[in-house]
């Protein structure tokens, strides 16, 4: 069984101009340990799943209209928050984007830990303290004691990232939500981060679902990708499959986008490719595919309904959601 | 922290000086003679001139205000031209009648402001949070004078529930019962504006609060929701208030002097009022000395009290 499964989710929000169809029927498993990766532009809803996932879609304007969200085959929907308050950091933790901003500036960063510790279950001042401790030096920080005693806007972005990862820890998760997590640092600490999470999911077994638009975080550490679109999974299957071998047009443009997945052999930089147009209105989205206005291999089927899932390798862990898949290639 | 403090307090020596250099020089410009003033229209030319040089009111500008100056550091405020008696005897006893009713407003701001601004923030959107935030819109734009007439034709004179006007009633010596009674309706004049922002500001600081990325991080973690509003929301929401609180004070004195002249409050502001159109020079520099003086000192306490719940400022 799958550590995580989440069938047709459905998240929307209700605004003055109509229903914003946030998640659009978003179905994906996780299995223990293992670390998925859901990519997407701004705007495409993986943040939204994420936080669907850990029941604090943004209120009071948001709702989980549709869909299962099953942990170790347990039904989240529908859950109060009362229950919930013992998946959240208990079972699920998340790590946000930006580590200046997801700190209290009034406290210092031990009283927020051992608030954060002590929350779960009766655990002492002093037992606390340790714990912190342990979880500090797992995170790769020398010196615990000073951290501890320090106020969020005194360490670097880096330091404050590996302390919210240290917090997200403290309840020993068995699923992280690590929502751009390396976006808001510069590139040599990405790195370390990255390095970081790898070596937590290898140690503890924490299952690591990454939420970014950055396709080299899914290169470095990721052993699925699911992508994104308008509020669906368009393509999904293993790391090393959809990296060589994007079968839809979105992921072959997104792919093209990035510098350092240039075709090998080309001399020189190529030109990035640019996907022309915007996004698709959450508000109306097209029946078709929500791709349909921006891609070069539209035809007038594409028009007409949203494709189903069809395998593109013969091992039936890649699919996509594409009526014209094999053109792409 | 200290050497933050210290510098501040330095500062406003300065400020005090520009102030009481102001102060006098504004009072200076007002057009009349304050010696015609005194003797009338019909005195002849020596007998003002005569009494101008008793006045000082003969020498240079800034000799006028060396002497003034000194004075003042003396602790002399001078003599009143009208009342022949000495400003700091008259002044003093109705700066602290200023002073109760300025408490008495920032009283009825803060309670009232805090506590409609929190239950409005704490649900946002409710029908409370909309009721209330219109009248607040309301009260926002009220002048000061005319919600002082109509709550005083409705709660005095219809409803007869509180005394009209005065401080304390005049037939009996000033108990304290008393003089409540009669803070009750000038105070919510004058603070009625302030009430208004306050209770704008608390709410929007802590729907603020409520969306910042460390309470969706407290939340991830499981953390209650009365240790984040308690805790976390309540403490961050506490330097934006002190800080308007600080401005509000201001603005409540100045509210203050406009209601005691319709309630007739024995204050600064009644007597500026009577000073003023007697020309009576030192009462009126003495006077908006005082109201500078205690502006510069409520910023002052105001500043040390928000860098101390800073931990930017603190260390």
């Amino acid at each position: 069984m799958a550590l995580l499964e989440v069938s047709n989710l459905k998240t929307c929000f209700h605004t003055s101009r109509g229903k914003v169809k946030a998640v659009n029927g978003v179905s994906f498993s996780i299995d223990k340990g293992e670390i998925m990766a859901l990519v997407g532009e701004s705007g495409s809803g993986k943040s939204i799943t994420g936080l669907s996932i850990l029941g604090l879609v943004p209120q009071p304007n948001g709702k989980i209209e549709d869909g299962k969200i099953l942990f170790k085959g347990e039904n989240l929907v529908g859950k109060g928050s009362k229950e919930y308050r013992q998946i959240q950091g208990g079972e699920i933790a998340m790590i946000f984007q930006n580590p200046l901003t997801a700190m209290d500036p009034s406290y210092t960063i031990g009283n927020q830990m051992f608030e954060i510790i002590r929350s779960r279950g009766k655990v002492g001042k002093k037992e606390a303290r340790d714990q912190a401790v342990k979880l500090l030096h797992l995170v790769g920080i020398h010196e615990p004691e000073r951290v501890l005693s320090s106020y969020p806007h005194a360490l670097s972005g880096g330091m404050r990232q590996r302390v919210m990862i240290a917090m997200a820890l403290s309840c020993k998760p068995k699923l992280l939500i690590a929502d751009e997590p390396t976006t808001a640092l510069d590139a040599t600490i990405q790195k370390q981060i990255l390095d970081l999470l790898k070596k937590i999911n290898k140690e503890t077994g924490t299952a690591i679902l990454i939420i970014t638009h950055d396709f080299g975080v899914v290169a470095n550490l990721c052993d699925s990708v699911a992508v994104m679109y308008a509020g669906r999974i368009v393509e999904y299957g293993e790391t090393n499959d959809i990296l060589s071998k994007p079968v839809h047009p979105y992921t072959k443009g997104l792919m093209g986008a990035m510098p350092e997945f240039q075709e090998p052999g080309s001399k020189g930089m190529n030109r990035l490719i640019q996907i022309d147009g915007t996004p698709p209105d959450l508000i109306e989205l097209p029946e078709g595919c929500s791709f349909f206005e921006r891609c070069n291999f539209a035809t007038n089927l594409c028009k007409k309904a949203f494709p189903d899932a069809t395998y593109a390798n013969d091992s039936g862990t890649q699919f996509v959601y594409c009526y014209h898949s094999k053109e792409v290639v | 922290m200290l050497s933050y403090a210290i510098k501040r307090i330095l500062a406003i020596i300065p400020i005090l000086m520009g102030v009481s250099f102001l102060v006098f020089s504004i009072v200076y410009l007002i057009p009349g003679d304050p010696a015609v003033k005194i003797l009338g229209q019909a005195a002849t030319d020596e007998a003002v001139a005569e009494l101008r040089k008793d006045l000082g009111l003969d020498k240079p500008f800034f000799i006028q205000y060396g002497i003034w100056l000194a004075n003042m550091l003396k602790g002399d405020l001078g003599t009143s031209i009208t009342m022949r008696v000495s400003v700091d005897s008259v002044l003093i006893p109705k700066l602290i009648n200023t002073l109760i009713l300025t408490g008495g407003s920032l009283a009825v701001c803060l309670i009232g402001g805090l506590l409609i601004g929190l239950l409005a923030g704490l649900k946002p959107y409710s029908w409370f949070d909309r009721i209330s935030m219109f009248f607040a819109q309301f009260g926002a734009n009220v002048p000061v004078f005319w919600l002082a007439i109509v709550l005083m034709w409705i709660f005095s004179i219809k409803l007869g529930w509180l005394p009209a006007f005065g401080m304390y009633d005049m037939r009996t010596e000033g108990s304290t019962w008393s003089i409540l009674q009669h803070l009750i309706l000038p105070s919510i004049a004058a603070a009625s504006v302030s009430l208004a922002v306050m209770a704008r500001l608390t709410r929007s600081s802590l729907i603020d609060a409520f969306n910042s990325d460390y309470v969706k991080t407290f939340r991830a973690y499981g953390i209650s929701e009365k240790n984040i509003v308690f805790k976390h929301a309540f403490r961050n929401i506490l330097s934006p208030i002190l800080n308007m609180t600080g401005l509000q004070v201001g603005s409540l004195m100045g509210g203050a002097l406009f209601v005691e002249v319709v309630f007739s409050w024995p204050g600064l502001g009644s007597q500026l009022y009577s000073s003023i159109t007697g020309q009576d020079l030192p009462m009126v520099q003495a006077g908006v000395l005082f109201i500078a003086i205690s502006f510069v000192l409520v910023n002052l306490i105001n500043d040390l009290l928000v860098a101390s719940l800073n931990p930017r400022l603190r260390h």
